[in-house]
């Protein structure tokens, strides 16, 4: 039964993080059609950038500010820079992605080496606290705070969507792109911001996902495939659908180390099969 | 060679480039043959005739991209699931796993099973289209690298199969440099060979139609899906072969030689040579072995991704048809093969 | 006219290239006789960089010492590249007996790949292959290569004396082993077991996790209450995730730890996160503050020439040297001569008793190390930095770990659940 429990908030907490890293990457996919393969190099670099900061400041908050801030920068310019000029040409910008990965997978390499990064989160939710309601239980306390973290960037980007008016406009462009442009709204500038903050969150992710766990070469391409696999279940392009792939992914990959540990990793791609050949759409993604 | 003559296309070539082409085809074979003779061995080998296997593993991804418009990143995958049926089916370091059949029995078997799963995996990604289609074949690859490395029983995990070798025949031995050579450019021939022939044939000719509009084929009574897994089943022979190939040239098939980043290589290879023409996969694979193996003698041994990379992203920058592409448009030569589709 | 004009130039094109390849395989470069050529192969690419570089680093500090010169001859090194796979590592090693023809070739770095170009090792007989600091038991145990020889110790072997120190000094009767899913962790817990069950131990479970996991909250969710400690084999990374998880989780079970676990590259993590590895057990082929003078000399060394290195050699450095360090003495018993095949050289190495940083090192008849493990425990050092203090010195380990050849043998290669003892 603990071990249920536990496995269960275990499922829900990586859910959580998944939701993080996916968020982005669907976000900019719902607008502008754009799969960016580089996203796992995003996470990747954000948190390098983040552990660097917060390493010389000696301050984690500005650590995740900088992890947002620097894969955000870097994001718009590479959609003023590059995506902009093949607009209409999916495959291409896929490819595109690709070789940027692979480019930038080797810089970072390059840059911070091989080790392996962990950050130092603040006191309050390093450590782990007894858990309500069970006899002596204990759990991380930033698991916990990496739940709330992603409820409450869940809800600011739902806000954010259906609240503000570059979200509307986001909206709108989902919707009909031509439509948008046609009615006086600068599409570029839409796009500009969408890809911004879609890669800031890759950074955000980052560095709170690099704190849970940690950092290394090869975690871009661990958080790539686990937002692919996320947003493809949950459908693209689909905010909801991002939150219900990320749990359903996070609950399979925790419960499959636990009941089943050999073949664990190859359920969360079955899911991922079936999820695709059952509603290619995705559970909550509509056909485009 | 006879490709230039069964051509059976609308466009019916002019006599005089007829002629051309069959200069053209001719030089290029003889040039393929001849090259041993000027090579070591580990030109011959390592850079020949792994250029014209993996070329052809290529090639399987350049017929389903280039002429069905789907790009699948589980050619890789076929390859792989040949080479560990040859291991399991024949001869391998492992007597307790492997059934120990002939040659001529274990590799058609080996063949079948990898067309298979190459149609099966069809039957699943043709449902789907253009990015879901890179999406799903990805995960199909992952999924399947995972299970061999978890899977003791039949695929011994982690360490995989070694001792892989090809049949002996007439007392030849068929891994020397030589042989070897001559054995991966036969395959290689018959693959491009075949792949030209089809896509002039009934069959072919109404994938690319399916490829440029579905919509309008479904309209007039093709079966667009049957098209499509059948294009699946063909590029999965074609790996197969190819993957035969791979596993007698390293002598093992392994979890690792499956994984994620060999797969991507394929892509990229596909896509450096130019997914216009059927030698594209062959100039690409060309360019990325000599990369592979010369980077670390040109630049710092750490930075071959970068340099992987960099090429990677300027073709695709600046020639979205790769090589093969920039040297037509070079010579202002219309292309014979499909246009380009992104 | 076009047409063919394109089709005949292609041509020309193509010979052109073929002619350019054949050039270039001409020109590659004419081997003069009064040097030798050294191959140099490591994980220079991926996630095993840093181990990488390390073991090179190891491989160079060995012929800086000989000032690159070995029975007389001029030794000249070309480095090659995997990414940790075994089919990286044979295209490197091709490469390097085919295309630069090295005369002896050093690496690779990790089990499978040793594994695999001890297959490899086989095609070539008349080159000398040295393994750098790949550690899989088979590779020497079972279908060795008669001109591959590895001076440093397998898997198992460095466990030694760590099941007997975990069961009789520290007390433990029960434990759990969490470890990656793969060959090289199997031997360790091998190695570990031996001793441990036969000192009257039980392991109760085995967590076996598939490799690239960085998640492990539900595995430790899994660890039962009544175990005396946990046995943790697990590499860079995922030792550093696993002890932070375990920890956060209100963990307090202490470690055991396999010979990687807690070697320089997870001492030396960056984060403040490290109290409860101290008191830490652990057995391997080096001890980082071991208390000896041609041990310390052997690191004073190292630190002077690799500035920017790692604070203390790895244990990956240490097997690339001991590996240099044997070949210019073969070399030099030889006075150079690599004529017949190399098999005066070969010879020479075999029957090589070395004297080394980390004593004496000799080969038993499958040309495999016999030498010394250190049992080690982790104690805090001067400024706040971790290190592995020395126990116990067990000497001249071989290959059986004592036992008889046959009996060992008769044991099994190590797998998931190869030993048991509940």
């Amino acid at each position: 039964m603990k071990q249920f429990i536990l496995t269960t908030l275990n499922g829900l907490t990586l859910g959580a993080l998944y939701f993080l890293v996916a968020s982005g990457f669907t976000l900019v996919f719902g607008l502008m059609r754009n799969v960016n393969l580089a996203h796992g190099a995003l996470y990747l670099l954000g948190a390098y950038v983040g552990w660097t900061v917060a390493d010389k400041v000696e301050y984690w908050l500005l650590g995740v500010a900088a992890g947002f801030a620097a894969t955000a920068v870097l994001g718009l310019g590479l959609q003023l820079l590059i995506f902009r000029r093949m607009e209409g040409q999916d495959l291409r910008q896929t490819m595109v992605t690709i070789g940027i990965s692979i480019v930038l997978a080797d810089l970072m390499l390059w840059f911070w080496g091989g080790e392996t990064y962990q950050f130092t989160p603040p006191e309050v939710i390093d450590g782990s606290l007894l858990l309500p309601f069970t006899p002596n239980w204990r759990y991380p306390s930033y698991r916990i705070a990496l739940l709330v973290a992603a409820a409450a960037i869940g809800v600011g980007l739902w806000l954010f969507l259906n609240r503000t008016k570059v979200g509307m406009m986001i909206r709108a462009g989902v919707d009909d792109r031509a439509m948008l442009a046609a009615s006086g709204v600068n599409v570029q500038r839409v796009f500009a911001i969408t890809f911004m903050v879609g890669a800031g969150l890759a950074g955000f992710a980052g560095v709170v996902g690099g704190t849970a766990l940690s950092i290394a070469p090869g975690e871009d391409v661990r958080y790539l495939l686990a937002s692919l696999i996320v947003v493809i279940v949950g459908g693209l392009g689909s905010i909801t659908g991002a939150a219900v792939g990320a749990l359903i992914i996070g609950l399979a990959e925790q419960y499959g180390l636990a009941y089943s540990p050999t073949y664990g990793a190859v359920y969360t791609f079955l899911i991922l099969v079936a999820a695709l050949a059952l509603r290619p759409q995705g559970l909550m993604g509509r056909r485009a | 060679m006879t490709i230039a003559i069964q051509d059976t296309t609308v466009r019916s070539p002019t006599n005089l480039a007829l002629h051309g082409r069959i200069a053209k085809y001719g030089l290029l074979g003889l040039a393929l043959l001849a090259y041993p003779l000027m090579a070591s061995d580990f030109w011959i080998v390592q850079i020949g005739a792994q250029t014209l296997f993996m070329g052809t593993i290529a090639l399987s991804l350049m017929w389903l991209g280039g002429y069905g418009g789907m790009v699948s990143l589980a050619q890789l995958t076929f390859a792989g699931v040949a080479a560990y049926m040859v291991a399991v089916f024949g001869v391998s370091n492992r007597p307790d796993i492997s059934l120990g059949w002939e040659w001529w029995a274990a590799i058609p078997v080996a063949l079948l099973i990898a067309t298979a799963f190459a149609t099966i995996t069809g039957m699943l990604a043709a449902r789907t289209e253009g990015i879901y289609t890179i999406m799903i074949t990805l995960a199909i690859a992952v999924a399947f690298s995972l299970f061999c490395r978890q899977n003791y029983a039949i695929f011994n995990g982690f360490a995989g199969f070694a001792g892989l070798k090809p049949p002996s025949l007439f007392g030849l031995n068929l891994r020397a440099p030589l042989p070897f050579y001559y054995l991966s450019l036969a395959f290689a021939a018959a693959a491009y060979a075949g792949v030209v022939y089809v896509t002039r044939s009934t069959f072919g000719l109404a994938l690319q139609a399916v490829r440029d509009n579905p919509r309008r084929m479904r309209a007039i009574g093709f079966n667009v899906y049957a098209h499509r897994v059948a294009a699946y089943a063909m590029s999965g022979l074609l790996a197969a072969v190819g993957g035969l190939l791979l596993a007698w040239f390293n002598g093992r098939i392994s979890p690792g030689s499956i994984a994620a980043g060999p797969c991507i290589n394929v892509l990229v290879m596909a896509v450096l040579g130019g997914m216009v023409h059927p030698v594209g996969p062959y100039v690409g694979a060309l360019v990325f072995i000599l990369l592979q193996n010369f980077a670390i003698d040109l630049i710092d041994p750490e930075r071959f991704n970068l340099v992987i990379g960099v090429a990677f992203l300027i073709i695709v920058l600046a020639s979205p048809d790769g090589l093969v592409g920039l040297w037509q448009r070079m010579t202002r030569r219309r292309s014979e093969g499909p246009s380009s589709q992104r | 006219m076009v047409r063919s004009i394109w089709g005949v130039r292609s041509v020309r094109g193509a010979f052109l290239a073929a002619t350019m390849l054949a050039g270039l395989s001409i020109a590659a470069p004419a081997q003069a006789a009064d040097s030798i050529k050294v191959g140099g192969l490591a994980t220079l690419e991926g996630a095993f960089t840093v181990l990488g570089q390390d073991g090179l680093r190891g491989l160079e500090l060995a012929l800086k010492e000989a000032n690159y010169t070995a029975g007389g001859k001029k030794i000249e090194l070309v480095k090659g590249s995997s990414d940790a796979t075994p089919d990286s590592a044979i295209r490197a090693a091709r490469k390097l007996v085919e295309q630069d023809k090295v005369d002896i070739l050093v690496g690779p770095l990790s089990g499978d790949e040793g594994v695999a170009m001890r297959d490899f090792a086989k095609t070539h007989p008349n080159v000398t292959f040295i393994n750098g600091s790949s550690a899989a038991q088979d590779t020497t145990l079972r279908n060795p290569a008669p001109n591959f020889y590895r001076f440093n110790t397998d898997g198992v072997q460095w466990a030694a004396g760590l099941g007997d120190y975990s069961a009789k000094t520290k007390g433990y009767k029960r434990v759990v082993t969490v470890a990656e899913d793969y060959g090289f962790p199997y031997s360790q817990v091998m190695g570990f077991m031996l001793e441990f069950c036969k000192a009257g131990g039980k392991v109760a479970d085995k967590f076996w996790v598939p490799i690239g996991n960085k998640d492990f909250s539900s595995i430790i969710a899994k660890i039962p209450d009544n175990i005396n400690a946990i046995y943790v084999a697990l590499g860079g990374a995922d030792a550093t995730n696993f002890l932070t998880q375990y920890e956060q989780s209100g963990g307090d079970k202490p470690m055991i730890a396999g010979s990687i676990t807690v070697d320089q590259t997870v001492l030396g993590a960056k984060g403040k996160r490290r109290s409860y590895l101290i008191g830490t057990p652990s057995a391997g082929p080096i001890a980082d503050t071991w208390d000896d003078a041609k041990w310390k000399q052997f690191v004073a060394d190292y630190k002077k020439a690799f500035p920017d290195g790692l604070p203390s050699p790895s244990l990956f450095a240490h097997a690339y040297y001991l590996a240099g360090k044997a070949m210019v003495a073969g070399l030099n018993e030889v006075k150079g001569d690599l004529g017949d095949g190399e098999k005066k050289f070969q010879a020479a190495l075999a029957k090589l008793t070395m004297d080394t940083p980390t004593g004496k090192v000799s080969l038993d008849k499958n040309r495999q190390a016999v030498a010394d493990i250190f049992l080690t425990e982790v104690v805090e050092g001067p400024n706040n930095t971790l290190m592995n203090k020395v126990v116990k010195v067990i000497p001249q380990v071989n290959q059986t770990m004592g036992m008889d050849e046959a009996e060992f043998l008769k044991l099994g290669p190590a797998s998931r659940d190869n030993p048991e003892c509940r």
